[in-house]
């Protein structure tokens, strides 16, 4: 028998319990993951590095034993009302792990109980902790959308480029060295207005003005379920890709213009299925680089989406491998693969490896060596001649 | 919901209102980002050669996958990851034997050990261990399995994941023959440093051993041969049992103390048990209190404040310190063991001021952390809690025991006073002293 689950060295993604508390981090919410221990430690130790310097409302349950034997959701909701009287978040969302999956926690009727307790809009995530963040913070930031976004009146406003929403800015993809910041100037430089960023750089209140877009760009997969909401109430269509490079990037304001003009969703940036150059990493973005580099260096550069992927990204050709055994094959002709360090002793001896740190994998560890792409794509290049 | 008489909400209070052994009222929970403290991976990998593999949800494994790469630990680390299929076709003990099974199988040779932990997801199916475990041993005969636990849900219920991870270091082990002359220290995350315990111990024709002292399987196995089986602290209580039970070690618990009265007991108690003569400690208790004194004339009136991460014993330093005339403000603890009770008590009646912190409540999340910059703290998280760069960098007792725990923490404070630390640099490193994790 073939076990697909193991891994004999690598790492393991950043879960979906935490990709809620980081897409909602800097939203003025509070976010309680429904657990026993060690979600909390794991979140803000490895996947939340704005947790030393902002204050942001992340906690635990501390569910034990008994309550979830009894199945006691009465505590959960007693405790969370209590913390949300004192501690007034703007709203509260409650996100699932193991047990609670397994005991079959509503987490919708729980949101709903706290809200009609406390008058704070609450939300409920079924997250199970054995996904990836991309699913967790998809569906956080899809909530938002969902619950927040109105039209507002914009007359008198005046629009210095088509308006945008950047989606799926998470530090998880994009960690905090600045890759928000440079994403908005790079579209700003080329006729864009970015209206908010889903959800780093940006308040609550100016994602709940999203509305106005007039197309929105989905730069990573967490960003994919805010998109489809925002498509589906205000018919903002939706580009999918990271701007890196500056070809692909000009390919990308191609269409992020086309769809604004004619509402169509697009989906681009699959590298070429046989490359030899295999970049590992988040869909949307591994995707984004193969394409940049296949454009800018001409040698074929292919993408293994190695967290949750979208289907739309699956269909376009973007392979999803999350195991060991299920990577093996597809590195084994590789002649360079691009990837995270911790991935480094499952590359075949014989490829070049070049290192491209991913906090939604090895978190907090080489940090000080993420490239910023937006900015620095031609730098990285150059670096690993790519 | 029912609250339990005498719990407090989550603020601050004073020992003369505070109720024993859990101040605060439980609910939601804050984790500082203080990192300190050793998790089940980093004890795990005491174990010499004994490779680790975890079957747990991927959200579970994140922590202690990076925790081992952290340490630089990833080739003795390895993890299942137990899927919603797994749940719904409840395959949990195939999942374990194959994928177990599938990762020896892709190592560069097979360990001597295998630490084998399964999850709150495992318990709550009722998964047949026993099953999975004999299975693993008729595959694998060369290699020694045994179970460990992160099952963080059974905290509050039985034995906690941090007792049985201690317990289970010591299950590798085969009955051997006693040397008399051999005291094995049990259960703690440290060595246990060269002091007057190591010194009764040698000059009275003692061996002293323990796991840290163990760099290859082979002496791991020879620390069976000890006749006793010394705790200091709590958590390892079940350790030194098991060792009771099943190798027949004399199991003494000699609870981490700074009193000096209390160190002399533990030590009449220990000299009766190996059947040597209590020294005369005067010498002893006199360099503790020049220590003190020392300590005091240096850091006068600056305001001390205490976690329970550094010591086990956070009141019992309390008073001491308090008996030298030092000004201490502020405890930060959630609960105290059993072992504080005689503390807390006197504490109520010597220093009914003294403020009682949480750390786990989510007020602590806003509460501001800008004290008095000269505060000298005694832990991690008090350090963070008071933004002081002036702090004792210990977790979890680190290796002292007797006196010498006592001149060491005068010394120790002396130099936080003196010198000032990268706080933030310091606390974020995970399982601080695991070996490569500095």
């Amino acid at each position: 028998m073939s076990v697909k689950q193991t891994a004999r060295i690598i790492s393991t993604y950043a879960g979906d319990t935490s990709g809620v508390a980081s897409a909602l981090f800097e939203l003025g919410g509070m976010t309680v993951m429904h657990d026993a221990s060690g979600c909390n430690s794991t979140y803000n130790t490895h996947d939340e590095p704005r947790w030393y310097d902002h204050d942001s409302l992340v906690f635990i349950s501390a569910l034990t034993e008994v309550e979830a034997m009894l199945g006691d959701d009465e505590k959960l909701i007693g405790d969370v009302v209590k913390a949300a009287r004192e501690l007034k978040p703007a709203f509260v969302a409650i996100a699932g792990t193991p047990i609670p999956m397994m005991t079959g926690v509503d987490f919708a009727a729980v949101a709903r109980q706290i809200e009609d307790r406390t008058g704070i809009p609450s939300f409920g995530f079924d997250t199970n902790g054995m996904r990836s963040y991309v699913w967790g913070a998809s569906a956080a930031l899809a909530a938002v959308a969902e619950r927040f976004v109105t039209v507002q009146d914009n007359q008198g406003t005046v629009q210095k480029g088509i308006p945008v929403n950047l989606l799926g800015l998470t530090p998880l993809d994009f960690s905090v060295l600045g890759a928000d910041a440079a994403m908005k100037d790079l579209l700003e430089a080329n006729g864009f207005s970015v209206l908010s960023r889903w959800a780093m750089g940006s308040s609550l209140d100016e994602l709940k003005k999203s509305a106005s877009a007039a197309v929105n760009l989905v730069v990573s997969g967490a960003g994919m379920g805010a998109a489809k909401v925002l498509k589906e109430r205000f018919g903002t269509p939706y580009v999918v890709g990271t701007p890196v490079g500056d070809r692909y990037a000009e390919e990308l304001f191609s269409l992020l213009r086309k769809s604004a003009d004619d509402g169509e969703c697009r989906v681009i940036g699959i590298g070429e299925s046989d490359a030899r150059r295999v970049v590992i990493g988040e869909g949307v973005t591994a995707c984004s680089l193969a394409r940049a580099l296949t454009l800018e260096s001409g040698v074929p550069t292919r993408a293994v989406s190695a967290t949750d992927t979208d289907p739309l990204l699956t269909a376009s050709g973007c392979p999803m491998a999350v195991d060991e055994d299920d990577l093996a094959p597809l590195l084994k002709n590789a002649e360079t693969v691009i990837a995270d360090p911790l991935y480094r002793p499952i590359v075949p001896k014989t490829a070049r490896f070049v290192p491209l740190p991913h906090e939604g994998f090895s978190g907090r560890m080489f940090r000080r060596d993420i490239p910023d792409l937006i900015r620095d794509f031609n730098k990285f290049r150059k670096e690993f001649d790519l | 919901m029912i609250r339990k008489l005498g719990e407090k909400e989550g603020k601050p209070l004073p020992i003369s209102e505070a109720s024993f052994p859990a101040p605060f009222d439980a609910g939601l929970e804050y984790a500082a980002p203080a990192r300190g403290t050793w998790n089940i991976a980093h004890t795990g990998m005491l174990v010499p050669e004994a490779h680790e593999i975890f079957v747990c949800a991927q959200g579970c494994l994140r922590g202690v996958v990076l925790t081992a790469a952290e340490m630089g630990a990833s080739e003795r680390f390895s993890t299942v990851a137990v899927r919603e299929n797994n749940v719904l076709d409840g395959d949990l003990e195939n999942l374990l034997v194959e994928g177990v099974t599938d990762i020896l199988e892709k190592l560069p040779s097979l360990p001597p050990a295998v630490l084998v932990y399964t999850s709150c997801v495992h318990h709550f199916m009722g998964t047949d261990l026993t099953l999975a475990y004999g299975e693993l041993g008729r595959r694998f005969p060369s290699v020694r399995f045994t179970d460990c636990y992160m099952n963080p849900i059974m905290r509050k219920s039985g034995l906690t994941p941090d007792q049985l991870m201690r317990r289970q270091l010591y299950s590798l082990l085969d009955p051997k023959e006693h040397d008399p002359k051999t005291v094995l220290s049990v259960g703690g995350d440290f060595a246990v440093e060269e002091g007057d315990f190591t010194a009764l111990l040698r000059e009275n024709g003692f061996r002293h051993s323990e796991i840290q002292q163990a760099k290859t399987f082979s002496e791991y196995l020879e620390l069976a041969r000890a006749a006793f089986a010394l705790t200091t602290q709590p958590a390892a209580i079940p350790a030194g049992k098991m060792l009771a039970e099943k190798h027949g070690m004399k199991h003494l618990h000699l609870p981490f103390s700074f009193d000096a009265d209390e160190i002399e007991a533990q030590y009449e108690k220990l000299c009766a048990a190996l059947g040597i003569p209590v020294p005369d400690w005067s010498q002893n208790r006199a360099e503790c209190e020049a220590a003190m004194r020392e300590a005091k004339r240096v850091i006068g009136d600056v305001p001390v404040v205490i976690d329970y991460t550094a010591f086990s014993r956070p009141l019992s330093l309390a008073r001491l310190l308090l008996k030298h005339g030092f000004r201490v403000k502020r405890i930060y603890a959630d609960s105290f063991t059993g072992e504080e009770k005689e503390d807390f008590e006197a504490l109520k009646h010597e220093a009914p001021q003294l403020m009682i912190w949480p750390t786990v409540h989510p007020s602590m999340r806003v509460m501001p952390r800008d004290g008095d910059p000269r505060t000298l703290a005694v832990g991690q998280k008090a350090a963070y809690f008071t933004s002081s760069p002036h702090f004792v960098n210990v977790v979890e007792n680190g290796g002292l025991w007797g006196f010498d725990a006592v001149i060491r923490t005068a010394e120790l404070m002396t130099e936080a006073f003196l010198e000032e630390k990268d706080t933030r640099g310091l606390i974020g490193i995970k399982g601080w002293g695991c070996g490569l994790c500095q």
